[in-house]
């Protein structure tokens, strides 16, 4: 153990900072130069070039590639983070979305082209949904509820009421109540009760005459189907309020259940979870909002229109709209991938999708809960939530497990959430996952409940065989070292000592 | 099925494990009413060749059109790299254990944006420049005494109007534009002057929209009265020749660094970037990587600073960001690696001496700039929607008409040239002029 730190591991280099690699007149790359250049003399100029690293060509090649390898993505194997939807992205996606990247957003004529693309998904989005209108414009899930939200508040301004608060179970995402202060509403934690999802009786107790929506999350996050859904929806919408439904879960229901049958006014959609688009270590993603009718005149400027002649193009004339929520058209790029990602399958396809996110996730339900405290024994669809109430027993927590998981070749589960669970362990295996794979992971899980039992010191000191050790998030947060500028070491090299 | 990978035994043995007979039984739990009877109305499954037919796209040939989102040269090697599944198919870093290249490469991200900036910090990235500058301004208007947010009216207009929509639920502030001068395209000193006071939440873009040179030390010495100062950059590349926004003293620069080895792809992904003064530190939105150590004490990074962030402080959070633009930023950083200080002097140089290349071409024809003063890489010109419709049918976007933004303005084209460009392009929008 003690001489690991010496030792390079194949793949593992440990690779320095770039600017440790840096210095004068390293790069030699000749850049395009189709003007005849001089330091434009009515400028103000910065007198020293820019304090950026000097290298070489090769030397960011393998500098970014090193650092690649110390990552762990979707291609690598299993990626269970619950409520994440973390399926494999296919390369073909890929491939149709570059085709696009040349074109600037003037170019009027190659837009009418990438908006026909647009349409056509807004058009599958809201078949899928149910939903009257799309908007495709938010770059991230949470950009999307708050642009749902403003939507609402838009709403709810209109009709002359001053409504002002939002209900919210414990279950959701901490970007929910954060996206309702944003859009100016307050918001209201609601339990979500014993048996893991929302019951009318719990929201009639909260309803009044101050509350413009519930904001709930369907399958929630604990992969439980809010079952009483419609009387939810009829009694939010006998008292005045909205039913908002985050469609992060969306994945465990396509073309088996419907948003807009369940009474639904506005959701939004992950396209990075359930169309297969890669989140790319953090973003892009991409999070279109749809409306019922009533509210799709105050979804965000632009939208598209389409003439007579089959043209696509934008309009902003919309004296209702909220407003632009993005300096230009989101994350178009995704919206391409997404599309083939749909076209891929096609509708019977992304139904198939739904099975077998479920079958994946209640075989591994079946096999785990025999080594692990299931909290709750409601069904659920495509994900499930543990806990680690027997290996707390015997000192050995969630975290502990998530970081064991890395060294039998897995991404650990979404863990310490949902809140209402503590210890929470959430496995989302999603759709793409053989069984050979559900297998390899179950043994695992399996491997490190019989080891919480045997030999509990070991899990604490995992990972061992990671690219660092157990990483300390205290010291970061009390020393804040943010900008290589900060006084920080650039050791650790031995591929160059 | 493309991308699933059960046969029918293996179907079979996982449904006697869960104890069912039909897949169909996993969704007993939906009211029956919900169950969707219909077929989901989407053509496919197509295959690879035919998804390879449908989706085509040809743009123009010839390209003067920025306004936010500019064409610059992409070293090849950022596409390779970007494109390795380690990065592209990761999600976000929460277990920095097996996350360190995206950790690392973010942070190196933040720490030369904080360089070119002439800032202390950056975060990890914003969706683009426009969420940038509306949660920069939510941030101002969390801080006490701040009543007014002050951007000057040549502002990036869809900056502004994004700006508008996600300040219309803070009442407690209110938005309010500083007029510029029409015949030079600078903001208004005058109104300036008499607009800034402690209560105000300053923010000027430099270069502005029209591609001008703000008079910059003449405006942070009216600003260091306000309560807060912010300059906003959207042509990243600017920051390899002009002198930092960070040597002017604001409290935040902001805006997009697309420029920085992201293509326009149709308007997005976009690179927002955000960075400040270290005392604002706990105020900002959007995640930050630290650098830390593992339990070997070697060097190690993590995502620092959550208290701010929804998934702890939910609706007391300093924004709702979580995905952000991950992958943009990390090909900001290859690209900045790829460049080098040289190489990004250079582009921000060849940007300059095209735009007045193209600028004098067009003056002996006799067409000049609406504002008298100078510019960085854009220029605002006259040109009818008649011409450029024209010019648009040949295969020459000619640039960005600006005059629905800017009424006063009439028939203004907003003119962009970048290395992208050659000699040939100008003569070729001339000739047809």
């Amino acid at each position: 153990m003690s001489d690991r730190a010496t030792i390079t591991r194949f793949p593992e280099i440990r690779e320095p900072l770039l600017r440790a690699r840096s210095a004068a007149g390293k790069n030699t790359r000749p850049c395009p130069a189709p003007f005849d250049a001089a330091d434009p003399a009515d400028l103000d100029i910065a007198e020293k070039l820019p304090d950026i690293p000097d290298v070489s060509e090769v030397e960011t090649v393998r500098h970014f590639t090193r650092l690649s390898r110390l990552n762990y993505g979707i291609d690598h194997g299993m990626y269970p983070l619950g409520s994440c939807t973390m399926k494999y992205n296919p390369k073909i996606s890929e491939e149709l979305a570059r085709r696009f990247q040349a074109v600037h957003p003037a170019d009027t004529r190659a837009m009418n082209t990438v908006l026909g693309y647009c349409a056509l998904l807004q058009g599958y989005l809201r078949e899928i949904c149910g939903m009257d209108a799309c908007c495709l414009w938010p770059a991230a899930g949470a950009h999307g509820e708050l642009t749902g939200m403003m939507t609402i508040k838009k709403a709810v301004e209109r009709s002359g009421g001053a409504r002002t608060k939002v209900l919210i179970p414990d279950t959701a995402h901490g970007t929910n109540p954060a996206s309702c202060t944003i859009a100016g509403f307050t918001t209201e934690n609601i339990p979500s009760g014993k048996q893991g999802y929302l019951s009318a009786s719990t929201l009639r107790e909260h309803l009044d005459g101050h509350v413009a929506a519930l904001m709930i999350t369907n399958p929630n996050t604990l992969g439980i189907f809010e079952r009483e859904i419609q009387e939810i929806a009829r009694l939010l919408h006998d008292n005045g309020s909205y039913l908002y439904m985050d469609g992060a879960n969306l994945n465990a229901i396509l073309g088996i259940a419907r948003p807009g049958d369940m009474g639904v006014d506005c959701m939004h959609i992950n396209l990075h979870k359930t169309f297969g688009t890669p989140h790319g270590g953090g973003g892009p993603g991409s999070g279109p909002v749809l409306v019922t009718k009533e509210l799709e005149r105050f979804l965000p400027s632009p939208v598209i229109v389409c003439d007579d002649s089959g043209n696509h193009s934008l309009n902003w004339d919309r004296p209702d709209s909220i407003g632009m929520v993005h300096s230009c058209l989101g994350n178009v790029n995704v919206l391409i991938r997404a599309l083939v990602y749909l076209l891929s399958l096609g509708g019977e396809g992304l139904r198939e999708v739904s099975l077998r996110a479920g079958l994946n996730a209640n075989y591994l339900k079946s096999r785990l809960s025999r080594c692990f405290d299931l909290p709750l024994d409601t069904p659920t669809l495509h994900e499930f939530v543990l806990s680690d109430r027997y290996q707390k027993e015997h000192g050995v927590t969630t975290m502990d497990m998530a970081k064991a998981l890395m060294e039998f070749g897995f991404h650990p589960p979404t863990v310490y959430f949902p809140l209402v669970v503590p210890g929470a362990i959430m496995v989302e295996p999603t759709e793409t996952e053989s069984l050979e794979e559900l297998d390899r992971f179950a043994q695992a899980m399996e491997t490190i409940a019989a080891m919480s039992r045997e030999n509990p010191q070991t899990l604490h000191e995992t990972p061992q065989a990671c690219p660092v050790k157990r990483v300390d998030e205290v010291w970061a947060a009390r020393n804040l070292v943010l900008t290589w500028g900060a006084g920080e070491s650039n050791e650790e090299d031995p591929v160059s000592k | 099925m493309a991308y699933l990978s059960h046969t029918k035994d293996t179907l079979a043995a996982m449904l006697s494990t869960i104890g069912i007979d039909d897949p169909e039984d996993i969704f007993s739990s939906l009211p029956q009413e919900l169950r969707f009877s219909g077929r989901l109305d989407i053509p496919g499954p197509l295959d690879e060749e035919s998804l390879r037919r449908e989706f085509t796209c040809e743009p123009s040939r010839v390209v003067f059109a920025g306004g936010g989102i500019y064409r610059h040269h992409i070293p090849a090697l950022v596409d390779a790299i970007a494109s390795r599944q380690e990065f592209l198919t990761a999600y976000t870093p929460y277990q920095p254990e097996i996350s360190q290249g995206t950790l690392q490469a973010i942070f190196e991200f933040q720490s030369m944006m904080a360089a070119l900036t002439g800032m202390d910090v950056s975060n990890a990235s914003m969706y683009d420049g426009a969420t940038a500058l509306a949660e920069a301004a939510l941030m101002a208007s969390r801080m006490k005494g701040i009543r007014r947010i002050l951007v000057t009216r040549s502002t990036h207009p869809t900056y502004r109007s994004v700006l508008k929509t996600y300040l219309a639920h803070s009442p407690q502030v209110e938005v309010v534009e500083v007029p510029f001068e029409i015949a030079t395209g600078r903001t208004d000193l005058k109104s300036f002057e008499g607009m800034v006071g402690p209560d105000a939440a300053v923010f000027v873009q430099q270069p502005n929209y029209f591609g001008v040179i703000e008079p910059m030390e003449k405006l942070a010495r009216i600003a260091s009265r306000a309560g807060f100062r912010g300059i906003i950059v959207t042509e990243a590349i600017s920051l390899g020749v002009l002198k930092s926004p960070g040597s002017f003293g604001p409290d935040i620069v902001l805006g997009d660094a697309q420029s920085f080895g992201n293509p326009p792809a149709a308007g997005g992904p976009l690179l927002g970037f955000l960075c400040v003064k270290r005392e604002h530190i706990r105020r900002i939105p959007g995640r930050i990587v630290g650098l830390t150590r593992d339990a070997d004490e070697r060097q190690a990074f993590c995502l620092t600073l959550a208290t701010r962030e929804q998934h702890i402080r939910r609706e007391k959070a300093t924004s709702n960001i979580c995905t952000n633009q991950g992958l943009c930023a990390l090909r900001a950083a290859l690209y900045l690696s790829a460049m080098g200080p040289q190489g990004l002097r250079q582009v921000a140089s060849q940007c300059a001496a095209g735009t007045r290349y193209l600028m004098r071409l067009l003056g002996e024809k006799g067409v000049s700039p609406y504002f008298n003063a100078p510019v960085f890489h854009e220029f605002v010109i006259r040109m009818d929607d008649a011409r450029r419709s024209a010019l648009e049918e040949s295969g020459i976007i000619p640039g960005i008409p600006i005059s629905s933004h800017y009424p006063e303005l009439e028939d203004a084209l907003l003119v962009n040239v970048t290395e992208m460009n050659t000699k040939e392009d100008c003569r070729c929008l001339i000739e047809r002029l």
